[in-house]
């Protein structure tokens, strides 16, 4: 499956960057001009280091969806079918890694399919996309 | 005890798509429908919560009108419970009785029901004048009716009248049609009918899951403790299933009106359909929820693995699970039926909501179960639950511990439409009249109904169905059965009396009150009869030991039952408030409130309607729709203090054995708790001593709790207490009342 991965040997938690990954998504993507909707998030630490904010593909919010609008598509990626959700919301609530986002305007929440828009523009080439195998299916 | 650890590897792996097939005959079925009446009309989404109409059918006359919602009803009565109550009201007579045409069946589901985004917002309540205590039943039921009824328009639904033939209620809340259909072919069992109904109602395979069928069986035809199953479609599963609301005999009700099914189909459901004043308050609060589930369920009750029946176990080591008619609080067979085989046993892989966004997702569901007896011997079939009152109810209580037949007793409830809990109730007090003599085969009709004899009690549920044999008379409930076999001459009437498990001809739900002062006042001190869902309080007071003094147990008697009313006014479930917990929430006060949960209700009501109200105005909108129920109990000729008499079972040892089983628990009481002397007496007299002391202990608390409600000693509220709730604007209410002043 296709994964959206960070390498923080590059990436310094946005210090010398405008976090261009945050607001390329958010623009090309989301069509909003607020990173704050970007499907990753760039966290930098106080103490030096950061963290980054991204769906990594593993399948939990597909388990517990009870309206099956989350399916992996033929690359492994999890997408949400708009017209199935009922904004229930609890694949955000499930996400152990509070990749599922939502956007108070919006019903539909929404988080990271690995398209790679953010890959291309990272100043520092931190961001990538590997294939990797899907996980077995959890019992959530 | 040890908490129980979840083992993916154990579950069973069942193929659970595979069933049995009942679409055969659907073309034929169809074409027997004959449109009876039709109406039009402009379907609406809510408004903060509310439609503001409700839909009235009279299914004798083919009435059908809408009538508007109007703003006492909403500030007096929220919804769910209390718009039933409201419109039963002034639907019948003192004089009505269930089977007169002016009874009426109300659904409900109040202003939140239909938020997808916190766990447990899809109940309906329903409401009716009950077959079984003559007075208003109320019932809460999951499922998607509710919900979708809203959807398609309407607060609630009242049907009222009889027909003389059996119809279906259609309504088309996508098309604006309303539609009531002769159905002459219809099957009568609910896992057919409502796989049928819904198959036949679907415009295609993606609006499956935009109907919903409210039906009940055969069994429901020839007793009264006949239920209504509201259905869900699973996707998954890719088959109908069942909620039910189940206590009282609504099912019966809805059989003598000739209705076989109600059917709704709604709009595609989405988050923002009941359109709530403060959406990004309801997403916080429901997103909040939803973590605590992820984090706290596996090691507090393991609701999503295992559903109600995680405290089986819980009940069984404090001996307080109802054993063999409410005898004991234990048995050594217990493990073969508790919560470490149903979590093998029902199906892991999948979502049990029984509406979207229900992290709690307790409707667990066996599947692949093959039926040994019965009309449908040989089917494979999907078994919802068991819940724990099923397990308890069916199995220990009748000392049935083969959880296939207690699966198979489950289904059948189901199917042919009647309360797993009143059937497991007076399955166990038919049990233990025969073990007693009351029963022998010659008056049992060749039924050996001794204990855990699971193929004598399914044949007894086969007659029910039939309407044959001592399966009839048993379905006539507990309360009846004893007058009958007392009429008979059948055994020592005190006995049967002490044994019989009822309270206002209801009959007891599955937990062993006698060690439990609070239980006992939560059973018998209801409104509808003995129902746990108006005062859940024993794993409280006795597992949690949160309630240690009696004015504790006596405020619990007045605040729980509140509070746990404003569940049904809303289309809240009650589980999710405290089957789980914040990790905090017992360093909070008055943890045993949930009071993080608590808030998250006051905002879940107040984003919603739009209504800002605090947690102390949340009991005062339940007390205004309890107390009108009380005055409605009065009215129909109960509701006093002569009618919360508990069965002494309920509240003490009736037998030798009982006493002697637990003797040293007994005679200690004697010594701490009487400041007697037990030496030297016999089990008799210790028994009296007993008897004395608890029913006095438990009129001191009928004493305390009605004082607390504002009522009279006779248990009536006072005109001060209906004053300070507004209900003095009802004339009607205050005239009830003066009479008995």
């Amino acid at each position: 499956m296709k994964q959206l991965v960070i390498d923080f040997q590059k990436c310094d938690a946005g210090r010398n960057c405008n976090h261009e990954c945050e607001m390329e998504c958010a623009i090309k993507v989301f069509k909003v001009d607020d990173p704050a909707q970007a499907a990753l998030q760039i966290k930098a630490y106080e103490e030096g280091g950061g963290k980054a904010i991204l769906c990594d593909q593993c399948g939990d919010c597909v388990v517990v969806c009870p309206s099956e609008a989350l399916k992996r598509n033929k690359l492994g990626v999890v997408m949400i079918d708009k017209q199935l959700c009922v904004g229930c919301y609890m694949c955000i609530g499930f996400c152990e890694k509070d990749a599922f986002m939502r956007n108070p305007d919006w019903i539909v929440p929404h988080k990271c399919t690995s398209c790679g828009i953010c890959v291309k523009v990272c100043p520092h080439g931190a961001l990538s996309i590997v294939d990797v195998p899907e996980p077995a299916v959890r019992i959530i | 005890m040890s908490q129980l650890v979840f083992d993916p590897s154990k579950v069973m792996d069942i193929d659970y798509t595979q069933r049995t097939d009942y679409l055969d005959g659907l073309a034929a079925i169809k074409a027997a429908h004959k449109v009876l009446k039709e109406i039009t009309y402009t379907p609406s989404l809510p408004d903060k919560g509310y439609t503001n109409r409700t839909l009235y059918v009279n299914v004798g006359s083919l009435e059908i009108t809408e009538k508007p919602v109007t703003q006492q009803m909403k500030d007096v009565f929220i919804g769910g419970r209390g718009f039933g109550l409201y419109h039963l009201w002034n639907a019948v007579k003192p004089t009505t009785r269930w089977n007169d045409p002016e009874n009426e069946i109300i659904i409900s589901p109040g202003p939140v029901a239909g938020m997808t985004q916190y766990a447990g917002t899809g109940k309906s309540l329903v409401v009716s004048l009950s077959p079984q205590t003559d007075i208003p039943i109320d019932s809460n039921v999951g499922g998607f009716y509710g919900p979708l009824l809203k959807f398609s328009g309407f607060d609630g639904l009242e049907l009222q009248g009889k027909s003389d033939k059996d119809i279906i209620l259609f309504i088309d809340g996508v098309k604006g049609i309303i539609r009531i259909e002769e159905a002459p072919k219809d099957p009568v069992d609910s896992h057919v009918l409502a796989e049928v109904l819904t198959h036949m109602y679907a415009e295609n395979e993606k609006d499956l899951p935009n109907i919903s069928v409210v039906s009940t069986g055969a069994a429901a035809e020839h007793s009264l403790i006949g239920m209504l199953n509201f259905s869900f479609y699973d996707r998954r599963r890719k088959c109908v299933r069942f909620k039910q609301a189940g206590r009282g005999g609504i099912g019966t009700v809805f059989r003598d009106k000739r209705i076989r099914a109600l059917v709704v189909r709604g709009p595609k459901v989405a988050g923002d359909l009941n359109h709530p004043a403060d959406p990004e308050t309801i997403a916080k609060t429901g997103i909040k929820f939803h973590k605590e589930m992820r984090e706290n369920d596996g090691t507090q009750c393991m609701m999503r693995r295992n559903g109600t029946a995680h405290i089986v176990e819980i009940m069984d080591a404090y001996d307080l699970l109802p054993v063999h008619n409410f005898q004991y609080g234990s048995h050594p067979d217990v493990h073969k039926i508790d919560s470490s085989y149903w979590q093998q046993r029902c199906t892991q892989h999948t979502v049990d909501g029984c509406w979207y966004g229900c992290s709690m997702a307790c409707a667990k569901g066996a599947d692949g179960l093959v039926l040994k007896t019965g009309p449908y011997k040989g089917d494979m079939v999907t078994v919802d639950g068991p819940e724990y009152e099923n397990a308890a109810g069916l199995g220990s209580n009748c000392g049935v511990f083969d959880p296939d037949y207690l699966l198979e007793l489950n289904f059948y409830c189901d199917t042919y439409g009647i309360c797993t809990i009143t059937y497991g109730t007076l399955t166990a007090f038919v049990m233990e009249c025969y073990q007693r003599g009351i029963l022998n085969q010659e008056r049992t009709g060749g039924l050996e109904m001794t204990w855990g004899n699971a193929e004598a009690d399914l044949e007894m549920m086969h007659q029910m169905a039939r309407g044959e044999g001592f399966g009839k008379i048993a379905g006539l409930g507990v309360k009846k059965m004893k007058e009958y076999f007392i009429k008979q001459g059948w055994g020592d009437p005190q006995l049967i009396n002490d044994i019989g498990m009822e309270n206002k001809g209801l009959e007891y739900s599955q937990y062993m009150s006698k060690e439990s002062l609070a239980q006992q006042g939560g059973y018998a001190l209801t409104n509808k009869g003995p129902q746990h869902d108006e005062a859940w309080l024993i794993f409280m007071d006795m597992v949690n030991k949160q309630l240690p003094t009696f004015e504790d147990k006596a405020e619990a008697l007045y605040y729980f039952p509140l509070f746990r009313t404003w569940f049904g006014l809303n289309g809240f479930c009650k589980l999710p408030w405290n089957d789980v917990v914040p990790a905090d929430n017992s360093s909070q006060p008055e943890a045993h409130k949930v009071p993080e949960h608590v808030q998250n209700y006051v905002d879940l009501f107040s984003a919603t309607t739009g209504i800002k109200i605090s947690k102390e105005d949340l009991i005062i909108q339940s007390a205004k729709v309890y107390n009108f129920q009380r005055v409605f109990n009065i009215r129909m000729g109960k509701g006093l203090r002569l009618h919360d008499a508990a069965p002494y079972r309920s509240l003490g040892p009736v037998t030798k054995e009982e006493y002697e089983s637990r003797a040293e628990r007994y005679d200690q009481q004697i010594i701490t708790e009487m400041d007697l002397d037990p030496a030297g007496k016999t089990t008799e007299e210790k028994m009296a001593m007993h008897r004395q002391w608890r029913t006095e202990r438990f009129s001191k608390l009928m004493d305390s709790v009605y004082t607390r409600r504002g009522w009279t000693l006779d248990g009536v509220p006072t005109l001060a207490r209906l004053k300070e709730l507004g209900l003095d604007a009802f004339p009607e209410v205050v005239e009830v009342v003066k009479q008995h002043l």
